[in-house]
């Protein structure tokens, strides 16, 4: 690749504002944190004691925080499993050429506009126990009438269905970009060979649609772990009895409630190291699955 | 096409357009009882069985949800979407720049330390930032609530796609006609890039307004706050007790900008992801 302009700073010019922004406000905090993470800080951040690996012993012993964990993914897994195999049939729907194409689009994907405290503020008013529309429907049909609010699984239910529908909209979007990028050759070419619109769908449209999978994993995953943060804030504040404490809000709680800083930012590496993981792992599948697709 | 085949492809279309209809519904659903909710009285909110027609107390509940804080916290909540976007957009596009039209040391590992930052969402880093921001003496201020999210690896990184696919004649062209690389982005670039910059700024607006976390950490005063917050506010009143009708309110009102953006942006936005993945 050549270079089209001269200039020899020039370069260095233009990405300085990105590498200031970058090095101060992500990768310095993000080592601080690191570090923070071997010391016990105590009295409002005055006093720091080196600890080593204490914090992070003590995590993985608590059953509170290995519970937080686990309450994590089961959060995460369930709201994938709801929402991914929705959104990808409503995007096959509306990836057919029929008339007001445009409109059902806009329709389906809206609430990715959304934030999760609105959409947690909506779905509480509907799941109230006593005058919400969910028990008043519940009731109606199968006469029962379930306590959202308290009961622990029922709880955790709730913010897996609200966030579920909240994620739809994004997860069409892009399951839909991922749709349009597929060449109708290849699917010309299989159905002159005589394969039928599921056969299609299964060897062709599927693995095709790998990468789109991978990033979708990780978004919903990345949704699911921070920004649900509003939502059970506003619904359940972790509770009821811990049932919703998901990891970020037992960070914040050490961090910010009970100013325990070292501990917090142990739970934030874990975090790092976990998302990190994953991630990773996604791409190496989805990389074979890509292969395989013939893309 | 003979008869059955026509009858087959007509039945194929209605299921089509009757499922999507009831997709579409069941998706605005939630949406619709909010609307419904924020014109009841408290009485009609805490009605039995539960009033699905509107109330008679549309306006008082809008106008307590404005004064009680939730009309200011909307003006600062643009204010600080907008200039994180603006900021956010333009210190991308100088980046995509350097990195698609110039020579330079290091160059592929500066865009992987970009792309890494991915991993690293405000989240992760929230206990040092906080410190940070603290010995920055920028606690509670707009400052500390923009600068931490300006550097948008997403962005870097679709202007740097977008870029790639423009044909080397302009940049020759622009070249023969003497023009430096600052003119050749205004002149020549943001014009060609039109629909991902529209794309851009739609899902960074989107994310700051929606912002939770970080606002509730930085700003200590409520004058100050952003509107995410605002929602939590009015789930309660001054006496503890849950009004729905203000708290609907609350949430229909605080939907609307992010929602007319992206509907007014909706072309962009599908255009602009369409040329990131891999066309």
């Amino acid at each position: 690749m050549q270079s089209y302009f001269s200039g020899r700073w020039t370069p260095y010019l233009l990405i300085t504002p990105m590498a200031i922004v970058c090095l101060l406000f992500i990768f310095y905090p993000m080592v601080e944190t690191t570090i923070l993470s071997l010391y016990k800080v105590s009295f409002f951040g005055l006093k720091k004691i080196y600890i080593g690996f204490e914090n992070y012993r003590n995590l993985f012993t608590s059953s509170d925080y290995l519970h937080t964990v686990w309450l994590s993914f089961i959060f995460a897994g369930a709201v994938m499993v709801l929402t991914m195999p929705v959104s990808l049939c409503l995007a096959l729907l509306a990836n057919q050429k029929i008339r007001g194409i445009t409109i059902y689009r806009i329709f389906l994907i809206w609430p990715y506009a959304l934030s999760f405290a609105a959409a947690g503020t909506i779905w509480f008013y509907l799941f109230n126990p006593t005058v919400g529309i969910i028990n008043y429907l519940l009731n109606l049909g199968f006469g029962i009438k379930p306590d959202w609010v308290s009961d622990r699984t029922l709880a955790l239910l709730m913010i897996m269905i609200t966030t579920s529908w909240k994620m739809l909209g994004y997860n069409i979007v892009f399951y839909l970009a991922g749709l349009q990028n597929i060449p109708m050759e290849i699917l010309d070419a299989a159905g002159i060979d005589g394969a039928n619109a599921f056969q299609k769908f299964r060897k062709i449209t599927l693995p095709l649609l790998g990468p789109t999978h991978f990033f979708l994993f990780i978004m919903n995953l990345l949704s699911c772990f921070f920004e649900s943060y509003g939502m059970i804030a506003i619904m359940t504040k972790g509770g009821p009895d811990y049932a919703t404490n998901i990891m970020i809000f037992k960070l914040t709680q050490d961090g910010f409630t009970y100013f325990n800083s070292g501990y917090a930012s142990a739970q934030s590496v874990i975090l790092f190291v976990i998302v990190c993981t994953l991630t990773l792992i996604q791409f190496r599948t989805t990389e074979k699955l890509v292969h395989y697709g013939g893309a | 096409m003979g008869e059955p085949e026509m009858k087959k492809k007509w039945t194929k279309t209605v299921l089509i357009h009757g499922t999507l209809v009831i997709a579409c519904f069941i998706i605005a659903a939630p949406l619709l009882f909010a609307l419904v909710g924020s014109t009841h009285t408290r009485g009609e909110a805490s009605s039995y069985p539960p009033k699905i027609s509107f109330g008679s107390a549309g306006f008082e509940n809008y106008e307590t949800a404005r004064k009680s804080g939730l009309g200011k916290m909307m003006w600062n909540t643009f204010f600080v979407a907008l200039s994180a976007t603006l900021l956010k957009t333009v210190i991308a596009l100088f980046a995509a720049l350097a990195l698609v039209y110039f020579q330079f040391r290091f160059k592929n590992l500066i865009f992987f330390f970009i792309l890494i930052t991915l991993m690293f969402p405000i989240p992760v880093r929230v206990v040092a930032l906080y410190d940070l921001v603290q010995k920055l003496k920028m606690g509670n201020t707009y400052l500390a609530l923009i600068l931490p999210f300006i550097a948008s690896a997403t962005g870097t990184f679709l202007f740097r796609q977008h870029f790639m696919s423009i044909p080397s004649s302009f940049v020759d062209a622009a070249r023969i006609d003497g023009a430096g690389p600052i003119k050749f982005l205004i002149k020549i670039l943001i014009p060609m890039s039109l629909n991902a910059i529209g794309a851009l700024a739609l899902i960074l607006f989107i994310y700051m307004w929606n912002e939770y976390l970080w606002p509730l950490i930085v700003i200590t005063s409520k004058d100050k706050q952003l509107v995410q917050l605002g929602l939590k506010m009015l789930m309660q009143d001054v006496a503890g007790e849950q009004v729905w009708g203000v708290a609907m309110a609350g949430a229909v009102i605080t939907i609307l900008p992010p929602l007319f953006l992206f509907i007014l942006l909706q072309r962009q936005f599908t255009r602009g992801f369409a040329l990131t993945s891999g066309k």
